[in-house]
């Protein structure tokens, strides 16, 4: 049958927003009637298989208690850190390090070894292979979420990860805030709304105003090691006590039972959710451990851990300049907020009942599925205006740091400094950034070192460059800096503390690009064959018919041989030849399908006939 | 005053806030990166461009003392880390209260409580000084007045800092804060 070609000039994909979470992650896409999730949750967990496979989701989730040794999880709280600031998540999670992780976490999966952006990438891989097959086009551009309280390191190395996943990472978006637009609070009317994200391994608290369809984000607060996760261990910590009572055996040193003590603690603390009492109850290796578990008990285990969230939350409202009586509403987010003390505590913080209409698992995802809306132009009557969650600085004299862009300050945003020499002749300037609140650099966390390069010669004192930083709309540092006597750009060297060089990432993504493309290829492969299968039925379905009966010789001979020629090419790994030859088999039955309509439409009116 | 053109807005000292907000957003609508993720480089540079400008400027503009320090920064005009000589017996007062606690003398405690409300207060009154000298100057753009606020402005800086050091001091009873002069 003919089809219409129509070009519809600049048309393009579709931006998907991405929740990467700590325990799972989500895809959506704004559709006309709103945001919709594309898939499934896909569990943040990813394995290597002997073969050398990289797999990710659910898959990847049983081959934790199968193959704990090549199977990661939660490394969400690895990104943009350091092997001096993971002791305490080495201490608890089963991360196994590989040498040469100084400067970039080398995790050790079975035979293979990733660094966290690579880890989360094969996430988003899968992610983005689930919203081309749920769209039927290719994914190439989307938003991601990160914790508000994520710093330069940790979104530099979520941005990583999306590129080595072959995706055009558009923008950054923090998860409370995408949550406050996938509530679409805007509707209703103009306030002051508080969201409260405790998700697996992040705490962030955002107070936003809105005001006819802008997002103003006033303050934010947080702790990006701070979730499910830390309940999780206190429960295991427990339970691996009293097992060693019990068994007499010490089972913390073997990994595939601490999965399954993990699992059944996981299960016991979402049950308390709707359960006033229930059991961790477990077996391993014909050994088995129940215990009862009442919500009385549980809630004073995580009593500390809601505890936690307090703080920030009232730095944030006393940052954000409003009283705790002006905060309209409070939005909950994040699947540890479905745990009782945790709605208690907030309700009693802010004086108000939390919002729990939307999935908590799910609203992040919708959310960044609305901004991505927002910058394809599909969505114009909302926009967010997010802030930085740390200050920016600069070393001075004595390991002081001297802001240039303090906390909570809306992005982009900039400061410009001029910078001269100190001693005669000093053609190199290096300037430290750090990010945070503290005085001392020593107790910031250093972002990167630039050293302006090639300052002509001359008297200390005389070189005068001026230096920008930006934090761009993503909460990422750019810096420019420029010869004020020359009026030419400075160059400079740029050493981030932390993270992948530009040149690690690009070998990164060949990779994980031909992989993907690989499996686009099969993917289409396997679509046209199925449509062929369709195909074909139909026609042998088409020579019971009598209109098949009425065909001349010819027109018959025509329609075998178009059979003939789709079975030939059926097992080609091109989808473009078998989809060729469905046409040719469109084309010789086109007229029989004709037929077949009319015949079938004069039976359906006699029949409306014999109905009346 | 650069910042008050990426608001278009005439450089005065008194503004009004509801005004400044919706300026604001209005060009954040216009203006904002995100409605130019699919433009040209070029375009996209630019959007981002002004949208810092916007966003430093009214950070700075709304609230009436960082929006006084850029005007008068902006006029040449730089303010003083020198004490305020009239404060200079206050400074010396609460030096000596701090002296006593750190010796192990809590008697000058309740001096630390009432020295902070002092401070509030005097706070406060510099606050609603500075909303007269504001329209005064913008009538009559004279620098007496000009140099009003810049001591006014002196003075609010010092107090909020022994304001900041004495919240801290009583918050914390190891008494390891100094106070800067």
């Amino acid at each position: 049958m003919s089809t219409f070609q129509i070009d519809f000039g600049e048309s393009q994909s579709k931006i998907v927003g991405i929740d990467l979470g700590t325990t799972n992650s989500l895809v959506a896409v704004m559709e006309l009637t709103g945001p919709r999730i594309l898939s499934g949750i896909v569990p943040s967990v990813v394995s290597a298989t002997e073969t050398g496979e990289v797999i990710a989701g659910e898959q990847a989730r049983e081959m934790l208690i199968t193959h704990p040794e090549q199977t990661v999880y939660s490394v969400k709280r690895l990104m943009g850190r350091g092997l001096a600031d993971v002791g305490e998540e080495l201490k608890l999670f089963p991360f196994r390090l590989a040498k040469g992780s100084e400067n970039v976490l080398q995790l050790r999966l079975g035979e293979k070894i990733m660094t966290p952006p690579e880890v989360s990438a094969h996430v988003l891989l899968r992610l983005k292979n689930d919203a081309e097959a749920a769209l039927g086009e290719p994914v190439t551009q989307a938003v991601i979420t990160v914790p508000a309280y994520f710093n330069d390191a940790q979104r530099q190395a979520t941005k990583d990860a999306g590129r080595i996943a072959g995706l055009e990472v558009l923008r950054l978006v923090n998860e409370p805030t995408a949550a406050a637009l996938a509530y679409g609070l805007d509707k209703r009317k103009d306030g002051i709304v508080a969201v409260y994200d405790l998700g697996g391994g992040t705490f962030d608290i955002s107070i936003l105003r809105l005001h006819e369809g802008i997002f103003e984000v006033l303050a934010t607060n947080g702790d990006t090691h701070l979730g499910g996760d830390d309940i999780d261990h206190l429960l295991m910590n427990i339970a691996l006590e009293e097992i060693r009572n019990e068994w007499d055996e010490d089972i913390s040193g073997n990994p595939g039972a601490v999965q399954v003590l993990r699992r059944a603690v996981i299960k016991a603390k979402e049950e308390l959710s709707f359960v006033p009492q229930t059991k961790i109850d477990l077996e391993f290796h014909g050994k088995r451990y129940q215990r009862e578990m009442t919500l009385d008990v549980f809630d004073r285990i995580i009593q500390p851990i809601v505890d936690r969230t307090l703080g920030p939350c009232r730095a944030c409202i006393q940052d954000a300049g409003v009283k705790v009586e002006e905060i309209d509403e409070v939005v909950l987010v994040g699947g540890s907020t479905r745990i009782p003390l945790v709605r208690s505590a907030v309700e009693k913080l802010f004086r108000a009942r939390p919002h729990t209409e939307l999935n908590p698992d799910e609203v992040v995802a919708l959310g960044a599925a609305v901004q991505a809306g927002i910058l394809a132009g599909d969505v114009q009557d909302k926009l967010l205006l997010d802030v930085t969650p740390l200050s920016l600085g600069i070393e001075t004299m004595g390991g002081l740091v001297s802001k240039l862009i303090h906390r909570n300050s809306t992005i982009p945003a900039s400061a410009t400094e001029t910078f001269t020499t100190a001693v005669d002749g000093q053609t190199n300037v290096l300037i430290h950034v750090v990010q945070g609140e503290r005085e001392l650099v020593k107790d910031c966390r250093s972002l990167a070192r630039f050293d302006l390069k090639g300052v002509a010669p001359m008297q200390a004192g005389m070189a005068r460059i001026e230096v920008r930083f930006l934090i761009d709309a993503n909460g990422i540092l750019n810096v420019t800096a420029k010869d004020l006597r020359t009026g030419k750009e400075q160059s400079m060297d740029v050493k981030p503390s932390y993270g992948l060089t530009d040149e690690q990432v690009e070998a990164m993504i060949l990779e994980s690009f031909d992989k993907a493309h690989q499996d686009l290829t099969e993917r289409q492969v396997r679509e046209a064959r199925v449509e062929a299968d369709a195909v074909m039925a139909a026609v042998e379905k088409a020579r019971q018919e009598d209109a098949y009966a009425a065909l001349n010789e010819a027109e018959r001979a025509a329609i075998d041989r178009a059979i003939n020629e789709l079975l030939v090419v059926y097992h080609s790994d091109d989808h473009t030849l078998i989809r060729d030859k469905i046409d040719g088999v469109d084309q010789a039955t086109q007229s029989l399908a004709e037929a077949i309509i009319n015949s079938v439409a004069e039976r359906a009116l006699k029949g409306t006939k014999i109905d009346d | 005053m650069q910042y008050y053109e990426a608001l278009g807005l005439e450089p005065k000292l008194a503004l009004d806030a509801e005004d400044l907000q919706k300026r604001f957003y209005e060009r954040s609508r216009k203006w904002h990166p995100d409605r130019f993720s699919r433009a040209p480089e070029v375009e996209r540079q630019r959007a981002l461009d002004i949208t810092a400008l916007l966003n430093d400027a009214f950070r700075t503009l709304r609230h009436p003392v960082p929006r006084a320090e850029y005007f008068l920064s902006e006029r040449g005009i730089q303010l003083s880390k020198d004490v305020p000589p009239e404060l200079l017996e206050e400074v010396f007062e609460l030096n000596m209260a701090l002296e006593e606690i750190r010796g192990g003398d809590e008697s000058a405690r309740p001096q630390l409580d009432s020295a902070r409300e002092r401070f509030a207060g005097m706070q406060a009154e510099i606050d609603s000084g500075l909303v007269d000298l504001f329209d005064r100057h913008d009538a009559h753009g004279d620098r007496a007045t000009l140099d009003e606020i810049l001591a006014s402005l002196n003075r609010r800086r010092y107090i909020s800092n022994l304001l900041r050091d004495v919240v801290a001091l009583t918050n914390d009873k190891e008494l390891n804060v100094h106070l800067s002069n």
